[in-house]
């Protein structure tokens, strides 16, 4: 007899499976332990200045007051290598590049080429080359191939679902909330008021079913403090989310979202607003880590942007809406302490319009590879339903250990 | 009104004021209204002042300030009015995300989109562009051109293109609005120059025209050539803006989701545009082809409400007036929804998916809950449903609210109730 698995791999192979009379839909198997959690950081994030490439020979001129000091002098560069570093700031994940659990690409961006935060973001979460072309999102799709298993395998940390999450299979949202919970007689006669009112029935099941989750989880007590996507809260919020996907019966596949990287003016890479935002960041994927404990080793975190910033500064001590910026990857499973990159050069010819950083990597390359070997998704389904029409975009390998 | 009307109470009064509406912009207590035809001048007074507060808590000029708006949508006579203000103020978001501009909010809110609403585009659009509350949160205050009399001292000078761009993809032409990158850079070398007073000086926090770090030189708008002119040249294009059919467009189409459906039939959107293109902007014949049209009419009811709607709504249906604002702000802020808290300069999303995450439907019925609660026995569902939803209830609704025996459990499945939460 033919296991799922059996299946996805004649798909994959072309061996047309249907003609055996199994069904059309072949279903990967759900994730198990395995976890996959998507960090979108909402605004353009500064890739030149979160992960500098302080050995490339144009990156003072190019930077100028935004160049970062170098490796060993005070905020200097963490170096990764002799050529790329870490921002200081994110002092808090420069352990997990030196255990080998961590990684940054480069000179990454979506297909967008123009400079949008609002399509950008909508590109980097439906997956396509073209904005709002789809109503749902790659992720949501990805869950998709694990079949009907895969109801409640998806979680949005926040109140609401981004677009990456949503789509045909229902995933739960969860926030802390200040609000006494709801006796459970007024939920199931709610339940019976939105029958026939999809969005709301389905809203409610799924947020029940996620309030018994983090109560059984994270104990009744209710959060206080600051709420809502900005970075504070991203580090406040991940140790949370790390506890819920670490549940055995918890959510397998997380989207969490960390604002506050539109940094046009007095953009304080060193110190100030970027800074600080980079060190919530980096933050809360320390907590995360730590809360999933010996899930972690299951793990992979990939935290990507919608763009980058103009590799110059502006006027004003800030950096305006660019094109290819870096894109994290960390997580106990990830094959990490380096960087991936085919890198483009700083001199003013090799910028992209002679002012970002020019894109060589699709971002699609690595979270490909993600899908494919880490949660074992088929690539023939990958290009087919998760990110149709992107071939040119070839998974990337060797990003996760096996 | 009788009571046969009250499922349409809140339409049919908003066409009422519109047919009432006085044909010059409302002007509020303490406001300004400035039309666009005059020179540029200084901007209205609070925002001066509000400004040269920075110092003091600014919390507290925030709260004070989101008190009032939320306390005045509430109490209203004309709640089409507060919906229009909270509308194009999402439409052109300043946020506490930068906050150092919180204390700003409500003073821009008040002076550059309150006056206007039934008045001008134009007028609108000009009064925005140069208050301080947005020529600081989209950084515009300190772009300098880099060949302006200012920056040949050889500091570190140039352009921030944020408020530039923002100002055609959102504010008017539309990201799909046929600009493009040299678009948004001679937009932004136009803008250079239009600054706000520091603080130190006299009159700091004020609106001002700054030619010492303006951009010299022609520049280049959507196939137009503007002849240096100083601050005339974002006079001149912020009229040709308002004329564009792009904006039209977007305006009429962003009025079409708010009042329409998420996805509102392209019909109505090109009936609201032409409105728009042939009034030259007139937001209340624009409102009025809004909530005319017959679409807006249609059942089951489209839209979902936003928390602010919700919130607002829900307390407007008791009749109560809440002694406390501080409780209102609270509760919106844990809804998702902070005054003036929008994530980015696009603003609050409006469609029913971005607010009906399971978790936000969960965190709106705990605090309906919580707020039937506070109701408690003084005011039976039975009642308040008379009043709002009766007409469209549907006989599980009806069912589930009699057939409970506990007034705040009556109340909690009202308002969660979805006919409750639509609109």
């Amino acid at each position: 007899m033919l296991s799922r698995r059996d299946v996805l791999i004649g798909l994959a192979m072309g061996s047309g499976v249907g003609a055996l009379g199994l069904p059309r839909v072949a279903f990967a198997r759900i994730p198990g332990e395995r976890r996959f959690v998507l960090v979108i950081l909402r605004g353009g994030m500064d890739g030149l200045a979160a992960v500098p490439p302080y050995g490339d020979r144009g990156y003072q001129s190019m930077r100028g007051t935004l160049a970062l000091p170098a490796p060993g002098q005070p905020n200097g560069v963490i170096p990764i290598d002799n050529f790329y570093g870490l921002n200081a700031a994110l002092g808090p994940i420069a352990p997990y590049f030196k255990k080998g659990e961590a990684l940054a690409f480069h000179a990454v961006a979506t297909p967008y080429r123009d400079r949008s935060h609002f399509d950008g973001q909508d590109v980097l979460e439906n997956g396509t080359a073209t904005p709002h072309s789809t109503q749902d999102g790659w992720l949501n799709r990805a869950l998709a191939l694990f079949g009907p298993d895969a109801r409640r395998a998806g979680l949005a940390v926040g109140q609401g679902v981004p677009l990456a999450l949503r789509g045909e299979i229902p995933v739960q949202s969860w926030a802390p909330s200040q609000l006494p919970g709801l006796p459970p007689e007024t939920i199931q006669k709610l339940a019976v008021l939105y029958r026939g009112d999809n969005p709301f029935a389905m809203a409610l099941d799924e947020g029940a079913q996620a309030e018994t989750l983090a109560e059984t989880t994270l104990g009744d007590q209710r959060m206080m403090g600051p709420q809502g996507p900005q970075a504070n809260a991203f580090a406040k919020l991940a140790p949370e989310a790390g506890k819920l996907l670490a549940a055995r019966e918890g959510p397998r596949v997380a989207v969490m979202e960390c604002l506050g990287w539109d940094t046009h003016q007095g953009q304080g890479t060193v110190q100030g607003r970027m800074a600080d935002t980079l060190k919530a960041f980096a933050q809360g994927i320390d907590g995360l880590a730590v809360s999933l404990g010996p899930a972690w080793k299951d793990t992979v975190v990939l935290a990507a942007t919608e763009f980058g910033r103009t590799a110059r500064p502006n006027g004003t001590g800030g950096t305006d809406h660019g094109t290819a910026t870096a894109v994290f990857l960390i997580g106990g499973a990830v094959r990490g302490g380096r960087v991936v990159a085919r890198w483009p050069g700083l001199d003013g010819a090799k910028l992209y319009q002679n002012r970002d950083l020019a894109p060589t990597m699709d971002l699609r390359e690595p979270i490909k590879g993600v899908l494919r070997d880490h949660l074992e998704l088929p690539a023939e389904a990958l290009e087919r339903n998760v990110f149709p029409n992107s071939l040119l975009a070839k998974p990337l390998p060797s990003l996760v250990q096996t | 009104m009788g009571r046969f009307f009250a499922l349409r109470r809140e339409k049919i009064e908003d066409r009422r004021q519109v047919a009432e509406a006085p044909s010059r912009p409302i002007v509020m207590r303490g406001t300004v209204s400035e039309p666009a035809s005059a020179t540029i001048t200084e901007a209205p007074n609070a925002a001066a002042n509000a400004f040269s507060r920075l110092d003091q808590p600014i919390r507290e000029i925030y709260l004070s300030e989101t008190e009032a708006r939320t306390l005045a949508a509430i109490g209203s006579e004309t709640p089409l009015v507060e919906r229009l203000v909270a509308f194009w103020s999402n439409h052109f978001t300043v946020s506490i995300q930068r906050g150092e501009i919180a204390g700003l909010c409500g003073p821009f809110e008040r002076e550059a989109i309150r006056p206007y609403v039934l008045g001008r585009f134009h007028d609108m659009l000009s009064a925005v562009v140069r208050h301080p509350a947005m020529l600081l949160y989209l950084d515009n205050a300190r772009s300098i051109g880099p060949n302006s009399m200012a920056a040949g001292r050889g500091r570190n000078v140039g352009i921030n293109e944020n408020l530039g761009r923002e100002l055609l993809e959102l504010h008017t032409l539309g990201v799909k609005g046929g600009c493009g990158q040299h678009d948004v850079e001679a937009m932004a070398r136009m803008l250079t120059g239009w600054t706000v007073v520091p603080i130190a000086e006299p009159d700091g926090g004020r609106f001002y025209f700054e030619p010492r770090i303006h951009e010299p030189g022609p520049k280049t708008l959507l196939g137009v050539a503007y002849p240096e002119s100083g601050a005339e040249e974002t006079l001149a294009a912020l009229a040709a803006l308002s004329r564009h059919p792009s904006t039209a467009k977007h305006v009429a189409e962003k009025l079409a989701r708010h009042f329409i459906a998420d996805d509102p039939p392209p019909a109505a959107i090109e009936r609201i545009a032409a409105v728009f293109q042939r009034t030259g902007g007139d937001l209340k014949e624009v409102t009025r082809a809004a909530i005319e049209a017959p679409e807006a009419w249609a059942e089951p009811l489209a839209k979902v409400k936003a928390p602010q709607d919700y919130v607002v709504s829900l307390v407007r249906a008791t009749g109560m007036t809440p002694n406390d604002g501080k409780l209102l702000i609270q509760s919106l802020r844990m809804l998702d929804q902070g005054p003036f808290a929008a994530p980015s300069p696009a603003g609050w999303p409006d469609r029913g998916e971005d607010w009906l995450g399971p978790e936000a439907l969960m965190h709106r019925i705990e605090w309906a809950n919580a707020a039937a609660k506070k109701i408690g026995r003084s005011i039976p569902a039975e009642a308040i449903m008379a009043e709002t939803i009766a007409p469209v209830a549907a006989p599980q609704t009806r069912a589930a609210i009699a057939s409970s025996d506990d007034p705040v459990e009556k109340l909690t499945l009202l308002f969660a109730s979805r006919e409750f939460q639509r609109r």
